[in-house]
């Protein structure tokens, strides 16, 4: 609230604030898109490590799953960049 | 019953099939650049152009360091490993989000053809390289060609 009033007390104009509701809600959709694959990623290799150390003959082929999963995981990241880069960079 | 090993000290010897993979992607992303970099140039010109190159370059980058890094530390040991891709997704968001950062109010940079080329290309090849990775026990990473 505090902070809400600062900006009242500043006096935005109308272009103002919109600019700074982008960069808050730019803001928002970066941290927040990260979030989810950061907790995929995690479980992948949690999982992948797990299946490795189990059964080191198969490490090469949970390696190879490992990472395009990683990689289709990071994607939806890529997606919450590519939302702040185009409202609020 | 044995003991599972523990996966603080047990480590991957041998070939790496995510850098043979990572590779496979980067030879068809050069291949393919050129068209999106061409249809990123007619719809919004110069700036298109040098944008979709831009972010290609990014998007390969990016394939190939999340690679070298598995690869690399997979030699020293899966504990390593797991925290070098977690900490890595950080740090390549960082560095990708700093990339952007120093060009955004560059005359030569078109954001929607950079963002758009970013996510095109980095799905784009994942989806197109699926159809040649065999992950199996005899062929971890790709398939085999039919030359051999």
């Amino acid at each position: 609230m505090e902070a809400i009033s600062h900006v009242v007390a500043a006096g935005l104009t109308g272009d103002e604030q919109k600019k700074a509701n982008a960069a808050i809600g730019a803001g928002f959709a970066y941290g927040i898109a990260a979030i989810g694959p950061g907790i995929g990623i995690g479980y992948i290799v949690g999982k992948s490590v797990e299946a490795m150390a189990r059964q080191p003959e198969a490490a090469g082929m949970v390696r190879t799953t490992m990472f395009l999963g990683i990689a289709f995981t990071e994607a939806l990241a890529l997606i919450g960049f590519v939302v702040f880069i185009l409202i609020g960079l | 019953m044995t003991a599972t090993p523990s996966p603080m000290v047990t480590r991957l010897e041998g070939a790496a099939p995510e850098v043979e993979v990572s590779r496979d992607m980067i030879r068809r992303g050069l291949i393919v650049g050129p068209v999106l970099i061409a249809l990123c140039g007619v719809i919004w010109g110069m700036a298109g152009v040098s944008s979709s190159a831009y972010a290609l370059v990014l998007v390969l980058g990016n394939f190939a360091i999340a690679a070298g890094l598995i690869a690399i530390t997979a030699r020293i040991s899966l504990g390593l490993m797991m925290g070098a891709i977690l900490f890595g997704y950080l740090i390549r968001l960082g560095i990708l989000f700093l990339a952007v950062y120093l060009v955004k109010d560059a005359g030569w940079i078109s954001r929607p053809a950079l963002g758009l080329t970013i996510i095109v290309t980095h799905l784009g090849l994942l989806a197109w390289e699926l159809k040649y990775v065999a992950a199996s026990l005899a062929h971890p990473g790709l398939k085999p060609s039919r030359s051999h």
